[in-house]
């Protein structure tokens, strides 16, 4: 946590909808996102988090309402723009989503290699530094299908910084990790926000891991943004959903199952 | 009545979504198309992938092709027709039909199943996304090269196929039928028409189109995890072996006009 934010909005949503097969995920999103901040959207499995995060970066199209990008709404931009945009985006996916017919290295430099004209042994150079960074050094030929789930997780994230992004999307970063490797993925995340200019947003439903790296806690609940505070205002909030979810407590105003 | 009729309605709303998407892909792998020159490596790597590696199974189904089509011209022409036009009759529906469709028809099962199978898998498991995310376009990058090499390899293949399935028939008609190789080998190229062959082979590319081109949209359209990635080359193989019969009903009346 720093007060590195500043005021100027970058991403902003605005009566985001989105309904799939006739069931209505999201139902008015509205949220701003400062340059800088690390925004942690918590909620209950299915209440649309993902699916938020993927109409930030534009693989999903609202039913209604926009996505801004530093003011270029990306439902109006061509697909040209839209790519021009999402090179400055980074994304970890929930699995990690690696390559599975590429080798770890091969991963992590596909976007130099397609984006960039830099030559095969900086390229190298750079996945080398991205993989050390991520505590996952060395490992370039390996294949995705031999490593861990926290492993996989590391080497998405290496991947996800390979440009240097400005906005890094992490789609539920700690789930399905053990404890230990769930806090060393959310030592990196920290790490990796601590830039200045670099603003991130992880969807998760582990609390541990949102108070560790969240500048600011929005919760969504029925499809719209329940409330958004700063960890403390999270933690000390009184209102019995966020008490319920924040502390998973069965009984409460949400039903369990 | 009502249910019925929106089903009628689903189905045909469904079955436009499907052309409509497929005539979005296709549009997208024409705009890509200049692109294939800035990375050849992915396409010649399908290339051996479809091609190259369908050979072996090629060779195996072509031999027997043409030894059963061999086989059953004789039995059909006995005491009716001279055994000097077996090689012709035999020549001319191996190049003009059965190698381009048959391998057409086996490489569907082999080359669309595997398509569909691996890129189904990359859509269920966010690959695609995350090509989509790193601002690689995947109609570039997974469907250009596919389709490109399906339309490159499989008239490459059905030619090898023509060649060996008229080799198969020349082998029973000297030991099965007993006519002498001369006879069988005259008989073929009196009347082999290279047009036949250039006819052959355009419908192979053809169905090269057809089996890459479903394969990767019914890839792309996959959802529902390990069942929806089986349901998706189920249905590629299936699509494609319907649309390579209609295709070759539709370019045989095109090509093949009598009188």
């Amino acid at each position: 946590m720093n007060d590195k934010s500043n005021n100027e909005i970058v991403i902003e949503v605005r009566g985001l909808e989105k309904s799939f097969d006739n069931h209505r995920v999201l139902n008015g999103v509205e949220m701003d996102v400062r340059r800088g901040e690390t925004l942690v959207i918590i909620g209950r499995s299915g209440c649309g988090k993902s699916v938020l995060l993927k109409h930030i970066i534009g693989l999903l199209s609202a039913d209604r309402g926009t996505v801004s990008v530093e003011g270029r709404t990306l439902s109006k931009l061509t697909r040209k723009e839209l790519y021009e945009v999402r090179l400055r985006f980074g994304m970890l996916f929930q699995n990690g989503a690696l390559f599975d017919s590429l080798s770890v290295g091969e991963n992590v430099g596909l976007a130099l290699r397609e984006h960039t004209r830099k030559k095969m042994a900086e390229i190298n150079e750079i996945v080398a530094r991205k993989l050390e960074q991520v505590g996952m050094g060395g490992m370039e030929n390996k294949m995705p299908a031999d490593l861990s789930g926290g492993m996989k997780k590391r080497v998405s994230l290496a991947r996800a910084i390979s440009l240097d992004p400005d906005f890094i999307l992490f789609d539920e970063p700690t789930t399905g990790l053990d404890p230990i490797t769930a806090d060393a993925i959310d030592d990196l995340i920290v790490e990796l926000g601590g830039h200045p200019s670099v603003t991130s947003i992880a969807v998760t439903h582990d609390m541990a891991s949102a108070y560790k790296i969240a500048d600011r806690i929005m919760m969504l609940h029925d499809g719209r943004v329940l409330v958004s505070g700063t960890p403390d205002q999270i933690r000390s909030s009184t209102d019995p959903i966020i008490h319920q979810f924040i502390n998973g407590l069965a009984t409460g105003p949400l039903k369990a199952i | 009545m009502f249910t019925l009729l929106a089903a009628c309605g689903k189905m045909t709303l469904d079955f436009l979504e499907y052309v409509g998407g497929l005539f979005v892909m296709g549009w997208r792998i024409i705009c890509a198309l200049p692109s294939i020159f800035v990375s050849p490596r992915l396409t010649i790597d399908q290339m051996l992938q479809i091609g190259v590696n369908s050979f072996p199974l090629i060779l195996l189904v072509s031999v027997f092709t043409g030894s059963v089509a061999a086989w059953q011209t004789a039995y059909q022409m006995v005491d009716f027709v001279p055994m000097r036009f077996l090689g012709v009759t035999v020549g001319k529906a191996v190049t003009i039909e059965l190698a381009p469709v048959l391998t057409a028809l086996v490489l569907a099962g082999r080359v669309g199943a595997s398509i569909a199978a691996e890129l189904g898998t990359m859509r269920v498991t966010e690959q695609i996304d995350a090509l989509e995310a790193m601002a690689i376009d995947p109609v570039r990058y997974l469907v250009l090269p596919r389709v490109v090499a399906g339309i490159i390899m499989i008239p490459i293949l059905s030619l090898f196929a023509t060649v060996i399935a008229i080799l198969g028939a020349l082998v029973v008609s000297v030991s099965v039928v007993n006519i002498s190789s001369e006879m069988f080998l005259n008989g073929v190229k009196r009347y082999f028409y290279i047009s036949d062959l250039v006819a052959g082979q355009t419908k192979a590319a053809m169905f090269g189109l057809i089996i890459s081109l479903i394969g990767c949209y019914q890839g792309f359209i996959t959802s529902g995890g390990a069942e929806g990635v089986g349901k998706s080359t189920t249905r590629a193989v299936v699509v494609s072996a319907v649309l390579i019969l209609i295709a070759d009903f539709l370019i045989a009346t095109l090509m093949f006009r009598m009188g």
